[in-house]
């Protein structure tokens, strides 16, 4: 009865998940003319992603924006999670406050990114208070269409997923431990150093490999907030698609999915976050 | 314009609108997803090869004689010079109607019949730059560092490109409209440098887009569209839509069935067609800046101030209004670049697709990247 059980999700996860996947790989051997693609078996595509710098630059840029955008949100996240878990002591008051920390979800990802823009620009908000309060003299120009902005938004639109793997493996941790520690004279530096975080890290986990494959798959961010002017994979990948490039953009895709697998895998090694589902 | 057809036709028209890389897939990868696409005429270049279009009879074309030359010998008057790249005519007919490769000449079998066309140039912002500005080189000058924008759209960027190139004096191209690989690189090659330099604010891929960094001011210099000239005009901030001493880069657009059509269904295909070219759209497409393939279908359609200013280039008598009431001009205003046959008659180049396109578009990637 066992596999009959498991048939429902595995048939789900074969045809939505395993499948697409394998037709990507076996397209990224195809060749392709300006208007069609053609099946065969090349590697045409692979050589000239790896012979190109572009492609290196580009991986390099996303593994920036993934490494700057996971250190700030987790940086930000585990403060907030801390905050709720430790700090706030009734549990409604609890619920309340996390649930104004989603209330930013209620709108769009693009619309929380765009509303960005009008602050930041050139005559911007942030731009024209500055110059009002006499701190600078001439407008920022990287305010926007920066890596600056790029980066901001990303942290505004990811660090919930941070927020809620720390604050759900928090609220799990025994208060009798935090007791304990304080019991034996450790400084409260030292209970989060040698309690909190070691107890948070399934958590901590989650959150890490939640931002960094958001942030690795991005592309629409990149594009609105750096005006263009910025490339991660995500973007040479939609620019491929945008031209009818199904076979290239397959390949990069692939690269780009054993990038982050791998990357994974490594994060893996350090937490074993089974024990904590 | 669905309400229209509605009303004047009496079957209902869906419409999706897509941007020029959309409907090229969509045009060559499911034909049965539309009936007619509104597409441009590199585009048709592109796609036809795939079969998923047919060939329109024009002889059910009520206005076909009335269409402008541009799309039927190719020239506009009988002295006109014929641009380089795609100009619509080379693409614009084939042999009949199973034709799968153009005809040079007037055959009666039509690919797209022309419904929209204009002449691009740079827009900018007159009061932020202060000066006149008179050749397409202004537009990577160190002045304007960090306030210029091209779009990034790769087979109309590159154009954009190879006009400002030219202008320079750096490239000297046999034909903008089909670069060889040396200039494709070339080309980039400048405009990445100009890139690393910091000239530009952003790229822009939507018609919105364009808008918003004019109308904010994030750039002066910039490609554009003419109806994005009139949308940043209608919130009252000055934009001139600049006419170059090199000329414009021009577009076409046009109608074309889908080949799975048949029947009842083509029936009523050519009666949109003949409705589109009967004026009604013609005259609310030259009141937003662009030209009717059978301009004097429109007319009725206008009023004389209207036909003046739009068509003619002669000044306002009156206040021009956008066909959905914005103020656009004032009495005593003319049309930038003047009267249609001084815009469309100083076309330097048609947007095309090149030999070399898949080249290109690999270059394009690496420019966007860089």
């Amino acid at each position: 009865m066992g596999w009959l059980q498991a048939a429902p999700l595995a048939l789900i996860l074969l045809a939505f998940l395993i499948a697409p996947i394998v037709m990507i790989v076996i397209v990224s051997f195809w060749g392709a003319t300006e208007f069609s693609i053609f099946p065969a078996f090349q590697f045409d595509n692979y050589e000239f992603l790896f012979s190109s710098p572009v492609t290196y630059r580009v991986f390099g840029a996303t593994l920036k924006y993934a490494f700057i955008t996971w250190a700030l949100t987790l940086a930000i996240g585990f403060t907030t999670a801390y905050f709720l878990a430790f700090h706030v002591r009734s549990l409604t008051m609890q619920i309340a406050l996390f649930l104004v920390c989603t209330i930013p979800f209620w709108t769009s990802n693009i619309i929380r990114m765009i509303s960005w823009i009008p602050f930041l620009g050139r005559n911007g908000i942030a731009n024209q208070t500055l110059i009002s309060w006499g701190v600078i003299d001439e407008p920022l120009e990287w305010l926007l269409y920066s890596d600056f902005s790029v980066i901001l938004a990303f942290v505004h639109l990811y660090t919930l997923f941070m927020v809620v793997p720390i604050f759900n493996t928090m609220m799990r941790i025994d208060k009798s431990l935090l007791e304990a520690a304080r019991d034996n004279g450790a400084s409260g530096f030292q209970t989060l150093v040698h309690v909190i975080i070691p107890l948070t890290k399934p958590g901590i986990m989650i959150g890490t490999i939640f931002v960094f494959t958001l942030v690795m798959g991005d592309f629409i961010t990149v594009r609105f907030m750096s005006g263009s002017q910025r490339a991660n994979v995500g973007r040479l990948i939609s620019n491929d698609i945008g031209l009818m490039q199904y076979p290239s953009a397959a390949a990069t895709a692939v690269v780009l999915l054993c990038t982050v697998l791998i990357v994974i895998a490594i994060l893996l090694r350090f937490v074993n976050i089974r024990k904590e589902l | 314009m669905a309400n229209k057809v509605k009303e004047d036709l009496g079957f209902t028209l869906e419409m999706t609108a897509l941007d020029s890389d959309s409907v090229t897939q969509r045009a060559a990868t499911q034909p049965d997803s539309f009936d007619i696409a509104d597409i441009e005429y590199w585009i048709c270049k592109k796609v036809w090869p795939t079969g998923n279009l047919q060939a329109m009879d024009t002889s059910k074309i009520a206005n076909y004689d009335k269409i402008v030359g541009i799309f039927r010998n190719g020239k506009l008057t009988p002295e006109s010079v014929i641009a380089q790249g795609t100009a619509p005519h080379t693409v614009g007919f084939v042999d009949g109607p199973g034709g799968t490769s153009f005809a040079s000449e007037e055959t009666g079998w039509m690919t797209l019949i022309p419904t929209i066309y204009n002449a691009d140039t740079l827009g900018i912002r007159p009061d932020l730059i202060g000066r006149p500005i008179e050749s397409w080189t202004e537009l990577l000058n160190p002045e304007f560092k960090g306030k210029a924008s091209i779009l990034d759209i790769s087979s109309i960027g590159i154009m954009d490109m190879a006009m400002v190139c030219e202008a320079m004096g750096e490239i000297q191209y046999g034909d903008k409209g089909n670069m060889t690989k040396e200039e494709i690189d070339k080309t980039i090659g400048i405009f990445t440098e100009a890139k690393r330099n910091g000239q530009f604010r952003a790229f822009w891929k939507t018609f919105d887009e364009s808008v918003n960094l004019m109308a904010s001011g994030e750039v002066v210099i910039q490609s554009m569209w003419s109806p994005a000239i009139t949308a940043v005009k209608s919130r009252g901030i000055p934009c001139v839509y600049q006419p170059l001493k090199e000329g414009y880069r021009s577009w076409g657009g046009g109608i074309g069935l889908s080949s799975s059509l048949s029947g009842m269904e083509l029936d009523a295909a050519y009666e949109y067609i003949n409705w589109y070219l009967s004026g009604w759209v013609g005259g609310y497409l030259m009141r937003q800046g662009y030209y009717s393939a059978v301009p004097e279908t429109s007319k009725d359609f206008m009023s004389e101030n209207e036909w003046g200013y739009w068509f003619e280039g002669k000044e306002a008598t009156d206040i021009i209004t956008s066909p959905t009431g914005d103020t656009l001009a004032q009495a005593g205003e003319t049309r930038d670049g003047g009267s249609f046959y001084d815009r469309m008659g100083a076309v330097a180049c048609w947007n095309a697709v090149m030999d070399e396109n898949q080249y290109m578009v690999r270059k394009w990637n690496e420019f966007i990247a860089a």
